[in-house]
């Protein structure tokens, strides 16, 4: 005798639930990266410089070597 | 040779920003900069007790050469020390800077061009035989070297011109060059530099002066463009059939495979037929796989260096560039500008883009966006950031380097004037006593010992310093004392009559 209980959703049709559960963890984990990416991406602005034309422009050195 | 002394030599880009004044131009800005070096061993070109050299180069570049390596990692961890020393440099320089009232910020960039296109380098030392066939050598390794960038370039976001729009390239170096083979260096850079300085038995080395290359940010991009560049050296010395890839015009095929991100440009072989850098890349991979199975691997990190290689090269051909993005140059830093484009509806050659590329290459710890991506996982490394630490102040332990970092420390501790290069050690007290060490792959001498003994016996009592009493001291941590004199010994005073 199995000692499994025999669970079974109500409603009879699970087919959808995996799926939708699947599609939720990948909508989730698509959040985070995007929130991790919004995170790195405000970090970076706030050490550049603020105004990028003035940097790039000063930026001229010597050639080298 | 299974071990190989190599070492590199890194320009930096310098400009000073930000503040109520215009920014002060790079060479008094490097000025300042040196003011520590300077004041440390009274010359702006100085060998420091890790055994590397610090000194400004032509053009006013801070330069940076690593000690003799001749283990990857080591090299890398040099190469990743003399980022923190510049960085340190650079911190007491805008302090002093501030002083004289000119506040902003310094920029110390290890990238290779500015915003007019005048560029600097990263240049890669090879202690080879004398006796490897040079013809041989250029043939097999020109081509390498010409292809190389797809696995190793920097990434370049090149602005728009009268002809081409700003586009995406592989290398930063790549326009740079003018020749395949010569001696010159700034009037017309060649591939290959023929300098031939081996600072060692020249009857027995040479120096293969490689000066294409691009500064590498990554640990494992640089891991990658030593590893390989080491093992198709191997194979040149060996005499084994490697395959004839010489190219017709190596020139014009630099710069046409670095501006193709798409891997598809083709470039003409001498012999006829045309090739993609992926097809000459993966040919040489399998040749050196072939070599490496039936001669054995002679470090332990060949298996990796051959995996990077070849999920590279498949990225590249397959334009599916997420398998690389943490770990290759020009990949980690697309898949930025793509992202912080794609964010700000910007145009590629936007200032902004612009900017992100040079602040890729910033060595500031905590605003270099290299460093910030990989504080977040999203670039590898190789190495503990102890290791890097203890690299600023410690020789490698397997070279030459050793000797001349014990050498300089101790004549320093005992406060015996001295000079020192690659191979020359100097008491000045004792000239007739002076060395040449002339191999660099050893790590001992009989001589160094005997001649640091005439020191006296002051030289028995030194201790080494942990790396926190370095910290302490007022120096620069580069230039901090090794050594300190465990007892000092009072002066005996004449007695009193």
């Amino acid at each position: 005798m199995s000692t499994q209980p025999q669970k079974r959703p109500q409603g009879g049709n699970d087919d959808g639930a995996p799926e939708a559960a699947a599609t939720a963890g990948a909508n989730a984990q698509a959040q985070k990266r995007a929130g991790e990416l919004d995170s790195l991406l405000d970090e970076i602005d706030s050490v550049l410089e603020s105004n990028a034309e003035e940097f790039v422009k000063g930026f001229v050195q010597k050639g080298g070597e | 040779m299974d071990r190989r002394v190599i070492g590199v030599e890194t320009e930096f880009g310098i400009t000073h920003t930000g503040g109520t004044h215009r920014g002060l131009p790079p060479d008094e800005v490097a000025r300042y900069l040196f003011r520590p070096v300077l004041r440390w061993g009274r010359s702006s070109n100085v060998f420091i007790p890790n055994a590397s050299r610090l000194y400004l180069d032509v053009g006013s570049h801070p330069e940076y050469a690593t000690a003799e390596c001749d283990d990857l990692l080591d090299l890398i961890a040099s190469d990743r020390a003399g980022e923190l020393i510049m960085h340190d440099l650079a911190q007491r320089a805008e302090a002093a800077m501030a002083q004289d009232g000119f506040d902003g910020s310094i920029y110390l960039l290890k990238n290779n061009v500015d915003s007019q296109g005048n560029s600097y380098g990263s240049h890669e030392n090879y202690l080879i035989p004398r006796t490897t066939h040079f013809r041989r050598l250029s043939t097999i390794l020109l081509p390498f070297l010409v292809t190389r960038q797809i696995m190793v370039g920097a990434g370049r976001l090149v602005p728009a011109t009268d002809e081409t729009p700003a586009h995406y390239a592989f290398s930063q170096r790549a326009d740079h060059m003018w020749e395949g083979i010569s001696s010159a260096t700034t009037r017309s850079r060649p591939i290959i530099n023929t300098r031939d300085e081996p600072h060692s038995d020249a009857a027995v080395h040479r120096r293969l002066h490689v000066i294409v290359g691009d500064s590498n940010m990554s640990e494992t991009t640089s891991l990658l463009r030593y590893g390989a560049t080491d093992l198709v050296l191997r194979m040149v010395e060996s005499g084994v059939p490697v395959g004839d890839f010489e190219l017709e015009n190596p020139i014009g095929a630099i710069r046409h495979i670095s501006h193709d991100i798409t891997g598809q440009a083709v470039v003409k072989i001498r012999n006829g037929g045309q090739q993609t850098a992926v097809e000459v890349q993966a040919r040489l991979l399998d040749r050196a796989r072939r070599f490496v199975r039936e001669n054995g691997a002679h470090h332990d990190r060949v298996d990796q260096i051959f995996e990077l290689w070849e999920r590279t090269l498949q990225a590249v051909a397959s334009g599916e560039h997420a398998p690389i993005e943490r770990d290759i140059d020009w990949a980690i830093k697309k898949r930025l500008l793509t992202d912080v484009a794609e964010r700000g509806g910007l145009p590629m050659g936007h200032p902004k883009l612009e900017q992100l590329d040079m602040a890729y290459h910033d060595v500031h710890p905590t605003r270099g966006v290299f460093n910030l991506l990989a504080a977040r996982g999203r670039a590898s490394t190789q190495l503990e950031p102890e290791r890097i630490q203890r690299a600023i102040v410690d020789p490698p332990a397997t070279t030459r380097a050793a000797l001349r970092g014990r050498f300089l420390s101790t004549a320093r501790a005992v406060g015996a004037e001295h000079t020192v290069d690659w191979v020359h050690h100097k008491l000045v007290d004792r000239p007739l006593d002076a060395l040449m060490l002339k191999d660099p792959l050893s790590a001992e001498d009989p001589r160094v010992d005997t001649l640091l003994d005439r020191l006296g016996e002051r030289v028995a009592s030194l201790r080494e310093q942990t790396l926190d009493e370095r910290r302490a001291q007022e120096l620069p941590l580069a230039l901090s004392e090794r050594y300190k004199l465990e007892h000092p010994r009072e002066l005996a005073e004449p007695p009193l009559i």
